[in-house]
């Protein structure tokens, strides 16, 4: 038996803490050798930038990949998603396919999206076809709902950049850089309240492209009654379902904390718009997931010392169609609840059982490709080398890039083959 | 006793008296001549024409289905000279007991009402009008101050009162004996034992695909699913309530749920239902009532704190404040036993001529009535179809669970059969429950009061639902709390205080009802 896995963490969380104990692991000190680093998003800029020159050796793991940004920025994610859709329209695959409006059939799945101030005369453009669309603009750099605010007027859109230029940030730093998107204003309602959905997805590997479903996710629902009436742009607490935001709210309940797990969303689709569009709307949602992950392969630093836990924001429009607003590298790990916290040590739990199989100090040349007894909650949602070594013949028959890992959860779900739905 | 033949015919003259007077009879009527204008009825063969007629168009299985609704709900009619309080309860001490409950909780509100200095009933002034009406949608925003409110009473409140049931014709004898009841209910009800429920649940058996079974040794389950959904989509097609109702005992497939559930139930939210409820809903809006506090706080008390349930916490209000109001729910008070409360124009009090029922459909609600409503919101998201699946639930089964009766499904008779399916089939874990002040029924109680709503998950409680409509009855409920006992009798048989025993029951979120109620009737050695 080797030695045990000595771990560092900057995130003192007890979800974190007791998982490392419950496997005997030697808490060390930064500066000492570590085997297994969970550590925020700050820690990994310094751990890779170029200045440290830290170098990690084979035994040694994070829970980042060092440009992870390029999907955790809504304004990297969104410049990704476009340049992935234009490569393959070129490669013309039928993925690109647009339908009669010129909208992407499979892979307009993000809201219309444009950076301010860069592409002010674009969507100036885009909101003038639509002049009664509401906008939402987002600070790229920031989380948890933090600078948000919603638009529907031009007229606001210059009193901001007014306001933001007469403040003491006179340069347009990129931190400073904003998105603004067109708001999902026609969102699936439950009960009369509007939720989104936070998913968790594992990557172990980009190249090739190996990641994971939590089965586990949730709805987050807003305290307040969904109105899309402009009167109420002011109050974020109808708008915005970020538990940071809503826990100001003064309807926040401590006993679910606005959470409705997966199914209990899937038990009510089901139950109130039949089986075939619910799973026709999960299998759409695995498939933005993979598309988004697709993206950003070619410029990610596959390290392989790296894993990473993203959180996935997904919002639900009423023709239950399903739209990526955000990937988060750090989702929160703070439990609300008691059951937020059983969700979260697991979550912790399924995620060191395939980054650092069975507890042992790892070594990153393993081929990362865990049995599945190992996966607790997590199902595989793609396998890049699985699915190629099904052979080209498959990919003819349904569509190219389909997930053997889905196809195989599919399978056993609903005993339907996935060719009918993932389209 | 009756004899079968006067039975059978008095049953069809109720039938038919009740039927003359709804809104198919003139249907039916409007179709028959509307018909006469169809080439295919010939004046010489005028009756068998409009009878083929309407059989063809689907209007004889509507009428089918109305006296199918009927037979379910009413009971069968007692011996002409039986007086009428014998269709509501035939024993008189159960009358009597059923009485002086419903004398307390009047009492009860009525002092609150003079504590708080809150009438019982007051017009809303037209602003306030105005702005609930604006609200009607999210009252869930709305935090009045209800500390001063309490919920009228508690299920365990009502279980001392089942305790203290006695039959005056009975000898128990102060003694304890073998031959006595351990439990905690000292009346003598006849309740069934295992052989006649496993009779009566055959399709529960283990030989028999069941939705809510994973790993049936029989059929592999996918492929009795499949089947079972052709099957449950031909019986929507026929729009056939009695093979509805047939159908369920195996369970819904969970996409067909809400369609079968209305078929037995024999709701079809036609445009005068939906014009029923916003009438309703206007009377909410006009005026407030004190029960409205109640409905508020007992939401807020259970639902809106409860994982599965708290997204539709507005919805609650929807049904249960215009439940209140709704005074077609009198019409149950003929074969219940309780009786509804009455309540005196001011200045007038005693005098029947002044009296009016309080609330207006008789029901006062107590601390976790709203959870009888909170799993429907997973079927129904129109308020209006979700207020009378609601309503015809209550009337045909929930009512029972809160009021004193010797029928099979009220709640005596559960609770009846719960003790003594325990104290037969697991002895050791009864005596040792007892022995230690934890009877079992007190933990149980609760349970069956909500009929499991709030305890079990809800794709596993709507899988018993379906049984207890599959079935008409409530015994199931009995069946399944002594189930949860047998499954936990290792854990329990350690467990030395009634607190004890209650945290190993506190979770029941993750049993699954379907294998529970199968191992517990049938394999277990009898």
């Amino acid at each position: 038996m080797a030695g045990k896995v000595k771990w560092v963490t900057d995130i003192e969380k007890s979800v974190l803490i007791n998982n490392f104990e419950k496997r005997g692991w030697i808490q060390v000190a930064e500066n000492e050798d570590w085997n297994f680093y969970w550590m925020s998003v700050q820690t990994i800029r310094n751990v890779f930038s170029v200045e440290t020159g830290y170098r990690l050796s084979d035994d040694q793991i994070v829970n980042h990949f060092p440009n992870h940004y390029e999907l955790t920025r809504k304004d990297l994610m969104v410049k990704n998603i476009k340049r992935y859709r234009k490569e393959l329209e070129k490669e013309g695959s039928p993925l690109a396919e647009k339908d009669e409006n010129g909208k992407y059939i499979y892979l307009d799945f993000v809201p219309v999206t444009f950076m301010l101030p860069a592409d002010y005369n674009l969507f100036v453009e885009e909101f003038r076809k639509n002049p009664s669309s509401t906008w939402i603009m987002k600070p790229c750099g920031k989380a948890q709902g933090k600078g948000i605010f919603l638009i529907n007027k031009l007229s606001q859109i210059k009193k901001w950049s007014r306001d933001s230029k007469t403040s003491s940030f006179v340069s347009q730093s990129s931190k400073e850089a904003y998105v603004i998107s067109l708001y999902i204003n026609n969102p699936l309602l439950i009960g009369g309240k509007k939720f989104d959905l936070r998913l968790y997805v594992l990557v172990s590997t980009y190249r090739p492209l190996r990641c994971y479903m939590y089965k586990l996710g949730f709805c987050r629902f807003c305290t307040v009654k969904y109105t899309p009436s402009t009167s109420e742009l002011d109050n974020m607490f109808v708008h915005l379902t970020n538990v940071a935001i809503q826990k100001h709210g003064d309807d926040y309940n401590h006993i679910h904390g606005g959470k409705w797990t997966v199914s209990n969303l899937r038990l009510y689709l089901e139950s109130t718009r039949g089986k075939e569009v619910t799973n026709k709307l999960f299998d759409e949602i695995h498939w933005i997931i993979v598309q988004s992950l697709k993206a950003v392969a070619p410029v990610m630093n596959n390290d392989k010392h790296c894993f990473e836990c993203y959180g996935y924001d997904i919002i639900i429009d009423d023709k239950l169609k399903p739209w990526l607003i955000e990937v988060n590298a750090s989702p929160s790990l703070t439990s609300s609840t008691a059951n937020d916290r059983i969700l979260k040590y697991n979550l912790i739990n399924d995620t060191l059982n395939i980054a650092v199989p069975n507890g042992e100090i790892p070594d990153c040349k393993w081929n990362k490709s865990p049995p599945k007894e190992v996966l607790g909650n997590y199902e595989v949602l793609y396998d890049e080398e699985m699915a190629q070594s099904d052979g080209p013949d498959r990919d003819l028959r349904s569509r190219p890039g389909q997930s053997t890992g889905a196809k195989g959860n599919r399978a056993k779900d609903s005993g339907k083959p996935v060719l009918t739905t993932w389209k | 006793m009756l004899d079968p033949d006067s039975g059978l015919s008095l049953t069809i003259a109720r039938i038919v008296q009740r039927l003359k007077g709804s809104s198919l009879h003139s249907q039916l009527e409007r179709q028959a001549r509307v018909s006469l204008h169809k080439p295919e009825i010939k004046l010489e063969s005028l009756k068998e024409d409009i009878k083929d007629f309407l059989k063809t168009s689907g209007w004889e299985k509507k009428l089918q289905n109305a006296v199918y609704s009927h037979l379910s709900v009413f009971p069968s009619p007692c011996h002409p000279a039986a007086p009428p309080e014998h269709m509501k309860e035939p024993l008189a001490y159960m009358r009597k007991a059923q009485g002086s409950w419903e004398k307390r909780i009047l009492k009860s509100l009525n002092s609150m009402c003079t504590e708080l200095g809150i009438p019982l009933a007051q017009k809303r002034p037209a602003s306030e009008q105005k702005e609930l009406l604006n609200k009607w949608n999210e009252m869930g925003t709305d935090e009045p101050d209800l500390s001063l409110f309490r919920p009228v009473y508690a299920p365990k409140d009502f279980l001392e009162v089942l305790m203290n049931l006695r039959n005056p014709n009975y000898e128990n004898g102060d003694q304890p004996s073998f031959r006595n009841h351990l439990g905690l209910i000292q009346v003598p009800l006849k309740v069934k034992d295992i052989p006649e429920l496993k009779e009566d649940f055959t399709e529960l058996g283990l030989n028999i695909g069941q939705l809510g079974i994973d790993d049936s040794a029989q059929v592999p389950p996918e492929f009795f699913e499949n089947e079972h959904v052709r099957v449950g989509q031909k019986v929507l097609a026929e729009q056939d309530s009695a093979a509805a109702q047939q159908y369920v005992r195996q369970g819904c497939p969970t996409a067909l749920r809400a369609d079968l559930w209305a078929l037995i139930l024999n709701i079809s939210n036609q445009p005068e239902d939906i014009l029923y409820y916003e009438q309703l809903k206007s009377n909410v809006i006009q005026h407030n009532l004190l029960v409205d506090s109640l409905i508020y706080k007992d939401v807020k008390l259970t639902a809106s704190n409860d994982d599965y349930y708290f997204v539709f916490e507005d919805y609650l209000y929807q049904v249960l404040l215009c439940f209140s109001r709704d005074t077609s729910v009198l019409e149950h008070f003929t074969y219940s036993s309780a009786t509804p409360p009455k309540s005196y124009i001011r200045g007038k009090l005693g005098m029947e001529e002044y009296a009016v029922f309080y609330p207006p459909n008789g029901v006062i609600p107590f601390h976790g009535f709203s959870m009888y409503v909170a799993p429907l919101c997973f079927l129904y998201h129109e308020p209006s179809k979700l207020y009378q699946i609601f309503r015809e639930m209550y009337v045909r089964f929930f009512f029972r669970l809160h009021s004193i009766s010797s029928h099979p499904s009220g709640i005596v008779s559960l609770c009846l059969l719960f003790e003594t399916l325990l104290q037969t089939h697991l002895p050791q874990l009864f005596y040792h429950l007892r022995e230690i002040g934890a009877q079992p029924l007190r933990i149980s109680f609760k349970w069956m009061v909500r009929a499991f709503s709030g305890y079990l998950a809800t794709d596993q409680l709507l899988l018993l639902w379906d049984r207890i409509l599959g079935y008409n009855s409530l015994e199931i409920l009995a069946v399944l709390a002594a189930a949860v006992f047998a499954f936990r009798a290792v854990n329990l048989m350690e467990v030395t205080s009634l607190a004890a025993a209650e945290a190993v029951l506190a979770d029941l979120s993750t049993l699954k009802v379907m294998p529970l109620l199968q191992i517990f009737l049938f394999a277990t050695v009898t």
